[in-house]
């Protein structure tokens, strides 16, 4: 299953090239890069770890680009994503997010319903990703 | 003819290249503002005109893989290394070889850290920052240091190698320093000395061309010498360079600034009169003169 989250996730999957380009203008609009990755994609993890520390004063893609690279060869069967912050007084907040690599395979999720009392039934949305421990998840 | 309509019919106008880029302009500012250091602008123009004719020869699809133009400028203090590694961010710029007009000046400060895992992400933090534009490495033979066989500067050169090889095109690497030391630099570190194609070496001033730069330098600052300071300059130039520690143009430089304070103190002990445009620029031969270069 396709995960569709953060920017540009109902597109095919955007080359080097294009990942470059949308770095350019996040750089272009002073916003400090980070990327991040992780082997649970749940809507609901917020928390992602990161792979070094957000990258503040770049004027070029180039810098960021051998992160991801390198971010792809240490943690490749996982979904990474990059991250523009936005510093800026009113802003303080992310401006970016999308994905720019995913496992080979990708579980999906599973709806999970729960049958409570009065017949209530409840839902609940589990990634089959998640079912191994973690490190033992993907690959 | 303008450069795209020779590229139709399979020919190159050099010229109209050459005025596209505009590299003309950042030449003659050179001319006007660098005085002397003639090895090093013959060399500049040399790599703008291997710049060029690959430009050329990519616009016919006659693809190679980028030159490397990694360089360390070596000389004596006050030569212009500094400045020049400035301008070579523009040069390079304009002729397309670099991405974006900016300098990264770093020192071994910058590059090495101070306990074990800390140099390796300092230094690339650094490299990503650079990307893209010219990292300046000044007095690069302290990243190397003989006498202590575990420091952390073997370390970042390391990096800085790996990254001068694997990121050729978007990265341009300067190291400068003085002569002697960056040479027994280069011999403990062949590495490093193989992967940098343009050594370029600076020249020490003569006499005439430390008076020019003076004059460029009273200029910039808004002041004149009159005609007996015009002398006293000339004097001074030569009595300075005869004594120890002269660091050519930074000499004048500080020499200037003395200057300059003697010129506000005369004017400031006869004050009850009222000051014209000329006597705030003037510095008289005697501002000069006061220089402990003049004791006997």
């Amino acid at each position: 299953m396709h995960l569709t989250q953060g920017q540009f996730s109902y597109l095919p999957d955007l080359t080097d090239a294009e990942i470059k380009k949308q770095i350019e203008y996040a750089l272009k609009q002073d916003w400090a890069i980070g990327i991040e990755f992780t082997d649970d994609p749940h809507p609901h993890n917020t928390y992602w770890s990161m792979w070094g520390t957000p990258m503040f004063d770049l004027k070029d893609p180039a810098g960021i680009m051998m992160e991801v690279k390198a971010c792809r060869a240490a943690q490749g069967d996982k979904y990474i994503k990059i991250l523009a912050f936005d510093s800026h007084k009113g802003f303080e907040t992310q401006r970016m997010s999308f994905i720019v690599n995913r496992p080979k395979h990708e579980p999906g999720f599973e709806l999970v319903r729960s049958e409570g009392a009065g017949r209530k039934v409840g839902y609940a949305l589990r990634s089959y990703a998640t079912a191994k421990p973690a490190g033992a998840r993907q690959g | 003819m303008t450069a795209l309509a020779a590229i139709a019919e399979e020919r190159v106008d050099l010229d109209a290249l050459y005025a596209e880029t505009s590299i003309g302009e950042t030449f003659d500012q050179l001319d006007r503002e660098l005085v002397g250091l003639t090895p090093v602008k013959t060399r500049i123009r040399e790599i703008a005109a291997l710049l060029l004719v690959e430009r050329a020869r990519r616009s016919l699809g006659l693809e190679a893989e980028p030159p490397a133009l990694h360089m360390s400028f070596t000389g004596n203090p006050g030569t212009g290394k500094t400045t020049v590694a400035r301008r070579m961010a523009e040069i390079l710029h304009r002729l397309g070889y670099v991405r974006r007009n900016h300098v990264v000046s770093v020192t071994r400060d910058d590059l090495v850290g101070q306990y074990i895992g800390h140099t390796a992400p300092k230094t690339k933090d650094v490299l990503k920052k650079a990307m893209g534009g010219v990292l300046f490495i000044d007095e690069a033979y302290y990243l190397y240091r003989p006498e202590n066989e575990r420091d952390y500067g073997q370390e970042a050169i390391e990096i800085l190698l790996q990254v001068m090889e694997d990121n050729r095109d978007d990265l341009v690497v300067i190291l400068a320093g003085y002569k002697d030391r960056m040479d027994t630099f280069f011999e403990s570190n062949p590495g490093m000395a193989s992967r940098i194609a343009h050594h370029v070496d600076f020249p020490d001033y003569a006499a005439d061309e430390l008076f020019r730069i003076a004059e460029l330098m009273v200029a910039t600052m808004n002041y004149r010498f009159d005609a007996e300071a015009t002398a006293a300059m000339k004097d001074y130039i030569l009595r300075r360079m005869e004594q120890p520690r002269f660091a050519n143009a930074r000499s004048i430089r500080n020499a200037l600034d003395r200057a300059r304070l003697r010129q506000a103190n005369r004017l400031f002990a006869e004050r009850g009169r009222l000051l014209d445009r000329a006597a705030l620029q003037t510095i008289t031969a005697a501002d000069i003169r006061a220089s402990r270069v003049f004791a006997p």
